[in-house]
């Protein structure tokens, strides 16, 4: 029978099928952090019991860490106890762990590829769900809660229904300037923040192709805010090319052995998706969200949508967005002015993210009314940052490079945008207090922010960088 | 660890009429810090039921002593964002059993089966017809029945069946949870492990 990418790798992992019941599905990796684990942990130590297969869990500190004085003590006391449970518990069963100033220390889904720990056929889990970062490399990707952690720690197995497959197709070549980042903030612009509910997701499609490992990490990172369980992309020599060399990718014969395997890796030709979308990669132009859910986003050159364009039923939801967010219904988004800039997090904290802001911003100047932070998602990505001159060419802008985290992202450490304050941020939530109480979020491409950084305002990069 | 067992509830409910609640607004990040899974309940939507001075906000409908009882009723797409099961514990430890809406995220989902809350998802009517009986009486009651899968609008007598699974039904009707489960397939993932691909 036909298969999809999904339905192969799936299917190749289950353990056991319960009837009108999930799968026990078998785990390749279990990546794990400070904030997610210790219950999970606390969990399998109650029962009695060890963590069942400690070579296949990766640990790295990276939600609650400061990006300022790593070598200090984490003067916060709560995050400390929190970083030195992982290592404790890490130490007690086995497991790697990259701690606060390991050289391969970062964002647990930069990590993964960039060590060559992701790898495509594989089944991934950890208790974030970005997870879905590492689909990026056609594997299946997923983030878990905290007692799924504590099963797959005891058994390297979940419970999970199989989720209704759907397929995006983007086609055609995207135009200057813009980003994979606008490719996926544009989809759940079109299909919101529940449209992919219940399924699991192949990108597909000639614009997909094109892209970097990196740049199709940015879209699978954000599948999730559609809501979708995870996002892949099918591998292929990009990816091959990608994974190979790094330290943890098979070498040798067996490098062949599996890139053989990997070439398996695609959605057989009549295979059927419960659900298909195409688009089309012309029609895409820079992006920015404007409210409260990442679903609520424009193109940047357009307005806020007016209120008789709301369902009735959503209107109240909507205006209480507005208000949030101080903005008004109908209002065009150019030219506001804004207070923050954050580059960094999973979904653009990589060294091509970086690069292209440097890139952008070489030779101008920092706005004077914008704070912005730069924040590396990996020890790697700052070595190389430096390693390239792009701090330097930072400095020179008046920016500072801090040390790697999710930061500001979701403002568990000291990184918080104060209240009432427009950040404009490469993460990829908006949500209410997502990056600080009160703080007001426009999620966007590096591009945007550089252009936002640059001017102090919401600007088309298109135009202030003549792309 | 075993959960409490779901019976049937028959409860006043809190009502929230709002869409695309996400886990930052169930349990804000800055809560995240704990390393046990104790007191979430006391910080269940933080920034919406507490001002900055920790003062209780009276518009907020946890505040408003008109409205009580075990089962919460959401807008859709109740629980997407983040993964963290910090939002069902903190919905548990609030003492929720239920929560209704005409949407859930998966993760969420998941995490509620987990711990002992029941989504419950009900159609668009339904769940606008509850909001008017509670608009209408704030004392106005639902009914959940997990044996017949039937949630029911006691003011209306309006009845409707919601779908689980009849696996993790069991679980919840039990008290029973996967992690006992998985550990009795030990035998089975061993030898799953002998022959998966390799590399
Ligand atoms: S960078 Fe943000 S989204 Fe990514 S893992 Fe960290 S907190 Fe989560």
């Amino acid at each position: 029978m036909a298969k999809t990418l999904f339905d192969k790798i799936w299917d190749s992992h289950v353990v056991k099928t319960i009837e009108d019941g999930p799968n026990v599905l078998y785990i390749d990796r279990h990546f794990i952090h400070e904030v997610t684990s210790p219950q999970a942990f606390g969990g399998i130590k109650a029962r009695g019991i060890q963590v069942a297969r400690p070579n296949q869990v990766i640990a790295t500190p990276d939600h609650n860490i400061p990006t300022v004085d790593q070598h200090l003590t984490i003067h916060d006391e709560l995050s400390r106890v929190q970083v030195e449970t992982l290592k404790k518990n890490c130490e007690e069963n086995g497991i790697t762990m990259y701690g606060l100033n390991h050289p391969y220390n970062g964002i647990v889904h930069v990590v993964g590829p960039e060590m060559g720990i992701t790898q495509p056929g594989m089944t991934i889990v950890c208790g974030d769900s970005h997870t879905s970062t590492h689909g990026a490399f056609g594997s299946i990707a997923f983030g878990i809660g905290t007692s799924e952690v504590e099963m797959a720690l005891a058994t390297q197995c979940i419970m999970q229904p199989k989720p209704k497959k759907m397929r995006i197709n983007i086609e055609g070549t995207l135009a200057n300037g813009v980003t994979s980042k606008d490719i996926i903030l544009y989809i759940i612009s079109k299909i919101s923040t529940g449209g992919g509910t219940g399924y699991f997701v192949e990108f597909a499609g000639s614009a997909i192709r094109s892209l970097s490992m990196e740049a199709r990490m940015t879209i699978c990172n954000m599948s999730i805010e559609m809501g979708a369980r995870g996002g892949m992309i099918a591998p292929d020599e990009t990816t091959f090319e990608y994974v190979k060399g790094r330290e943890y990718a098979p070498q040798g014969e067996q490098w062949e052995k599996a890139v053989a395997y990997w070439k398996t890796l695609v959605t057989d030709e009549d295979a059927v998706f419960d659900k298909e979308l195409h688009y089309e990669a012309a029609d895409i132009e820079p992006m920015i969200t404007y409210g409260t859910n990442p679903g609520m986003g424009e193109k940047i050159v357009g307005n806020i949508p007016t209120l008789d364009s709301i369902d009735a039923s959503s209107k109240v939801t909507f205006q209480k967005s507005m208000d949030y967010m101080g903005f008004a219904p109908g209002d065009k988004l150019e030219g506001k002015q804004i207070d923050y800039v954050f580059l960094g997090s999973c979904t653009n904290g990589r060294i091509e993210d970086l690069r292209a802001f440097a890139a952008a911003v070489k030779g101008r100047k920092k706005a004077d009314n914008v704070t912005a932070w730069i924040v590396p998602g990996s020890k790697q990505v700052e070595k190389q940052a430096i390693a390239e001159g792009i701090k330097e060419v930072l400095e020179e802008a008046g920016f500072e490079l801090r040390q790697p985290g999710c930061s500001a992202c979701l403002a568990m450490n000291d990184d918080k945008i104060p209240e009432g304050k427009y950040a404009v941020s490469t993460s990829n939530r908006n949500f209410e207090g997502r990056q600080g109480p009160g703080s007001r979020t426009l999620l966007a491409s590096p591009l945007t922010a550089a252009a936002a950084a640059v001017t102090g305002t919401i600007a088309d990069p298109r135009t202030i960088f003549n792309l | 660890m075993p959960i409490d067992k779901f019976v049937t509830v028959q409860t006043t409910v809190v009502p929230l009429p709002i869409e695309n609640v996400d886990t930052d607004q169930i349990i804000p990040a800055r809560f995240l810090k704990a390393t046990t899974k104790d007191g979430f309940g006391d910080n269940l939507f933080f920034d919406w039921r507490y001002d900055k001075a920790g003062q209780p906000k009276a518009d907020f409908v946890l505040n408003n002593p008109i409205y009580s009882g075990s089962v919460l009723v959401a807008g859709k797409n109740f629980g997407s964002g983040s993964s963290r099961e910090h939002a069902a514990w903190a919905i548990a430890g609030y003492g929720f059993k239920a929560v209704v809406s005409s949407f859930f995220a998966d993760i969420f989902r998941n995490n509620s089966l987990n711990n002992g809350v029941l989504p419950v998802q009900v159609t668009d009517a339904f769940l606008a017809g509850l909001f008017k009986s509670i608009d209408a009486d704030p004392k106005a009651e639902v009914k959940i029945d997990l044996e017949n899968q039937t949630i029911t609008n006691v003011s209306t007598g309006e009845s409707e069946s919601f779908e689980i699974n009849s696996y993790k039904k069991n679980c919840l009707v039990n008290g029973y949870d996967d992690i006992d489960y998985l550990l009795s397939l030990k035998d089975e993932i061993s030898a799953y492990e002998k022959q998966a691909i390799k590399f």
